[in-house]
């Protein structure tokens, strides 16, 4: 029994974060977006993993009362994961557009709404 | 309980959002082929489907019952289930309601609006109002948290492909990547809370999780950091949503530069879900005995809405960029909406739906009058369009109306929902209404200057100040290829039938009383946990009086005579004047705070989770 | 605000956040830990639905209308960056020229790409009853056609891949997943209800609605992630600045 797993999400989401506020690269700055989502990827894993044998969640060719993970939060990361592409796929594509309108990929260098 | 007849109440629930769901997909299928009014029609139709589906559901409901739908039949078996629950009281049907009305306004005014794409691409953009519209709808009604994460996604993803849709502009680009980047980063906190509280709980339905920790808190577990941290994370989400101070940076950003139809969706409803959120997830998870002492969360959020309705309220007056004072001015409101939430008692939240209702009429109206002059002139810059709008009488009485109408005149429902908010909140603060009638002058004032410069041409032009950097509003790209032309009638039309479903809001009794109803069933906790998971609901408490009192009409009037006054003294003001030592000491440090930059906004969101991590354990 | 001054109200806060996260973890139950409530209910019912793969049963079955949601997003998103890629008033489309690709690439990639599509048709059939499914197949079946572009040239890519028709079925298979729900609805069972026959436990027949559903969502995915590339592959290859000259 330990609680180090849990950490590891907490340092993602933190390391996630930093990047998300020191980057200086709209692409590198999506990137640190899905590296913050993944903290919410092996922080429910590791809530849902079991010790003692526990297996897969798939009986296709386990007996019927095999000890196996819980399969909900394996489906929720199924879902989450699906969420984060199609939201990097948008934010790209954003990015895309403003380095043909704007020229930079730099955060910085973005200035026209302020104040 | 899902009842055996087909079309039931219950099933008016997954309904309110299958209908724009299967829209969508009929939109992006039929839209290729169709010419643009058919486009427009099918558009209008499946909008006017789903507000059918809701005022249904709305009347089928009881003022102090709730609709209870669990997906795929998985109702409960011994007090469990592995489904999904959607549920359904007044409040929740009410905004969900609130959101298919908006759509529907939208999807007209947009009718003649858009120099759209066709094609490939035609039904396009109308899909993705309708796929908004499902993810908001979703978001209201839904009972489960981990489903609220999936909506809330649904609603964030499909707004920001909105707010960029004028590609030729690089600041709806910025705008929309900053509102992605800090509504998705919150939006995987509220997840990682989520995840705390499903480790905790071992469930996932808002009442299982309530009812799991109130059960923890009965075993004689002490209240501990984890619920407090989970509290924190996963109202990360909502309060980012709803743009509460210092999580409001993006929502400027966004809203000044998405389309216009859009921003009638964004500032009148999509905000609102998040102070929605909030009060829903703390009221069904949180305020029983497992979760955090009502002191504690009152004087926390009380002190984030003050903070969000007084930044929102200055940075209103500053903007000379009409859609970005819009947007500011929204972000003051929503503080004002927060705080009446923030009382956790029907009173204030009676306030803040009847609040809620007004504002969305006017903000949608002054949003969609901002178009007509963004069509006409390809401008939204208060200083550029001194007096050129002159011929525009109508559109002007209209703007200056909807001034009226957030600056809290009587008879509007701004005014009645300030009234009653700002009562409520006097009994916990004699301060507070302070707070109420000076954000009201202060938002309703800015946009009352502008129109009168705009629209009348007072006053001299103003000159510039060279000190701060400002977002002019110039040399915006008109979002029709025909600039000049005759506005439109559904671009009249429209705003115009919102002012007055704004000013319905205020003059008809029936909707404040069934408001009342419904905020009173939204407290009722210990009804919604015997409703969800089994078992009738007890009586429900008695409702609060909703109308205007004399207190409430002089209020009202005291803040619009304020907004009057400022905006007068601001039409008069010598344009060659300076600035005074305060402005320089305290407005300008703020302004300069709204840089643009996306790592200041992900900073300051890391700032405010730790201010309320904070606040909340030095209360305990 | 100065880099410098971001970067200490970033560390501040974030050390006020890890220290939170710390104490939370502390009081999770341990890592590996027995008590799971809603897993093994989950099981039992996905075992009663005759699903082998407890995963698609929480995915398409019991939580199904999340993945509804969650395949709306997908939808949103391919309508959304199509429409953020649409070609802007100031650019054209040239035409992709071909590309010189060793015979030996062309021939790796010719005899891969039915094999990935057989793959991730398997993955998508089988989603009820083995590891995969809709999403995880349909993804595979996007990257097969995808080798034509690796293997060969955008050329031959858009040979492989009927952009129009897999537009059109991307929306259809995502309203046909908002409108196979309306089926328990008309049965009284309520929305998205599992009501067709269950089959046998283990076999491709099995688990009733969710196989109908798996399969909507693989053809869903499998259009949606090459439309959606598509239009990343038009920004890269084929759109240009007007006046450009190439």
């Amino acid at each position: 029994m330990s609680y180090f797993p849990y950490l590891a999400a907490g340092w993602i989401l933190l390391a996630g974060l930093y990047g998300l506020v020191t980057s200086r690269n709209l692409v590198q700055a999506v990137g640190c977006l899905a590296v913050a989502q993944s903290s919410t990827y092996v922080l429910l894993l590791a809530i849902g993993y079991r010790g003692n044998g526990a297996t897969a969640p798939v009986f296709s060719d386990l007996p019927t009362d095999a000890p196996v993970v819980d399969p909900v939060v394996q489906a929720l990361v199924l879902t989450d994961i699906v969420v984060g592409a199609t939201v990097t796929a948008l934010l790209l594509s954003l990015v895309i557009q403003l380095r043909k309108r704007h020229g930079t990929v730099d955060p910085e260098d973005l200035t026209g709404l302020r104040g | 309980m899902s009842t055996p007849d087909p079309l039931g109440t219950a099933d008016l629930l997954p309904l309110a959002v299958a209908i724009p769901l299967l829209g969508a997909a009929v939109l992006a299928v039929a839209g290729r082929r169709l010419p643009r009014p058919g486009r427009d029609a099918l558009a209008a139709v499946w909008a006017a489907a789903d507000v059918a589906c809701l005022a249904l559901l709305w009347a089928r409901t009881a003022p102090d019952g709730r609709a209870v739908s669990w997906l795929g039949g998985w109702t409960p078996r011994g007090g469990h289930s592995v489904g999904i629950v959607l549920v359904a009281d007044r409040l929740g049907t009410g905004l969900a309601l609130l959101v298919a009305v908006l759509v529907l306004a939208v999807v007209c005014y947009a009718w003649r609006y858009f120099d759209e794409p066709s094609g490939e691409h035609g039904g396009v953009f109308p899909a993705l109002l309708l796929l908004f519209e499902a993810g908001m709808c979703g978001f209201a009604l839904t009972g489960d948290l981990f489903d609220a994460f999936v909506f809330f996604e649904l609603m964030g993803a499909v707004a920001y492909a909105l707010t960029g849709y004028r590609i030729e502009d690089p600041r709806p680009l910025h705008g929309a990547l900053a509102f992605g980047l800090v509504n998705s980063a919150a939006a995987y906190l509220s997840l990682l809370g989520i995840g705390l509280l499903y480790a905790r709980t071992g469930e996932l339905g808002l009442a299982q999780i309530g009812a799991a920790l109130d059960q923890r808190a009965a075993a004689g577990h002490g209240r501990d950091a984890l619920v407090v941290v989970a509290f924190v994370l996963v109202l990360a989400g909502p309060l980012v949503k709803a743009a509460s101070a210092p999580f409001h940076f993006w929502l400027p950003d966004a809203h000044a530069v998405a389309p216009s139809p859009v921003c009638m969706l964004l500032s009148g409803v999509m905000v609102e879900l998040g102070v929605y959120g909030v009060a829903r997830i703390h009221r069904v998870v949180f305020a029983g005995a497992g979760g955090l002492p009502d002191a504690v969360v009152r004087d926390t959020l009380l002190a984030a809405g003050v903070l969000t309705a007084l930044v929102g309220a200055v940075m209103c007056w500053q903007q000379r960029h009409l859609k970005r004072m819009l947007a500011f001015s929204t972000v003051g409101h929503v503080g004002l909406f927060l705080i009446g939430a923030a009382l956790l008692e029907p009173a204030g939240l009676t306030g803040a739906a009847v609040y809620v209702a007004g504002h969305a009429g006017a903000k949608a109206a002054l949003f969609g009058l901002t178009g007509v002059l963004l069509d006409r002139y390809g401008s939204v810059d208060e200083h550029g369009l001194h007096g050129r709008a002159r011929e525009l009488r109508l559109i002007g009485l209209l703007f200056v109306l909807g001034a009226l109408a957030l600056a809290g005149l009587p008879p509007f429902g701004t005014g009645l929902g300030k009234a009653v908010t700002e009562e409520a909140a006097g009994h916990w603060g004699g301060w507070l209404p302070v707070v109420f009638v000076l954000v009201s002058a202060l938002t309703g004032g800015a946009v009352l200057r502008a129109g009168l410069r705009v629209f009348g041409g007072l006053g001299a032009p103003p000159s510039e100040h060279p000190e701060v950097a400002a977002t002019t509003g110039e040399g915006e790209e008109p979002e029709i290829r025909e600039p000049g032309r005759r506005p439109p009638a559904p671009m009249l039309l429209v705003p115009a039938l919102l002012l007055v479903g704004c000013l319905a809001v205020g003059v008809v009794p029936g909707v404040g009383r069934a408001l009342a109803a419904a905020a009173t069933a939204f407290t009722d906790r210990a009804g919604y946990l015997t409703e969800t998971l089994g078992g009738p609901g007890g009586p429900a408490p008695a409702a609060p009086e909703a109308w205007w009192t004399a207190s409430g009409i002089g209020l009202g009037l005291l803040s619009t005579l304020l907004a009057v006054g400022f905006a007068t003294a601001a039409i008069r003001r010598d344009p060659r004047r300076g600035t005074g030592g305060l402005y320089r000491a305290t407005v300008l440090p703020l302004r300069r705070l709204h840089s643009g930059l996306l790592g200041d906004y992900v900073a300051w969101l890391a700032v405010g989770l730790a201010a309320l991590l904070i606040a909340l354990t030095a209360q305990l | 605000m100065s880099r410098t001054t971001r970067l200490g109200l970033f560390l501040t806060a974030a050390t006020i956040l890890a220290a939170a996260l710390i104490t939370a973890a502390t009081e999770l139950p341990g890592f590996g830990g027995s008590r799971h409530p809603y897993g093994e209910r989950a099981v039992a019912a996905g075992l009663a639905r005759r699903t082998a793969n407890i995963v698609t049963s929480v995915n398409f079955d019991q939580r199904a209308f999340d993945t509804l949601g969650e395949e709306s997003i997908l939808f949103g998103s391919v309508l959304g960056a199509g429409m953020l890629l649409r070609l802007a008033r100031d650019e054209r489309k040239r035409r992709a020229a071909a590309e010189p690709v060793l015979p030996t690439t062309r021939l790796f990639g010719a005899t891969l790409l039915p094999v990935t599509l057989l793959v991730g048709g398997y993955l998508v059939a089988h989603g009820q009853l083995s590891p995969g499914g809709g999403f995880q197949g349909g993804v595979a079946v996007a990257t097969a056609l995808h080798l034509a572009y690796v293997a060969a040239d955008y050329l031959v890519l858009k040979r492989v891949r009927p952009l129009a028709v897999l537009d059109v079925a991307d929306a259809i298979a995502a309203g046909s997943y908002a409108a196979l729900g309306l089926i328990g609805l008309a049965q009284g069972a309520g929305y998205l209800a599992n009501t067709l026959p269950l089959g046998t436990f283990n076999q491709l027949s099995s688990s009733g609605l969710v196989a109908v559903i798996n399969a909507a969502v693989g053809v869903e995915v499998a259009s949606g992630v090459v439309v959606l590339l598509a239009h990343f592959l038009d920004q890269a290859v084929e759109i240009v600045p007007r006046g450009e000259r190439q």
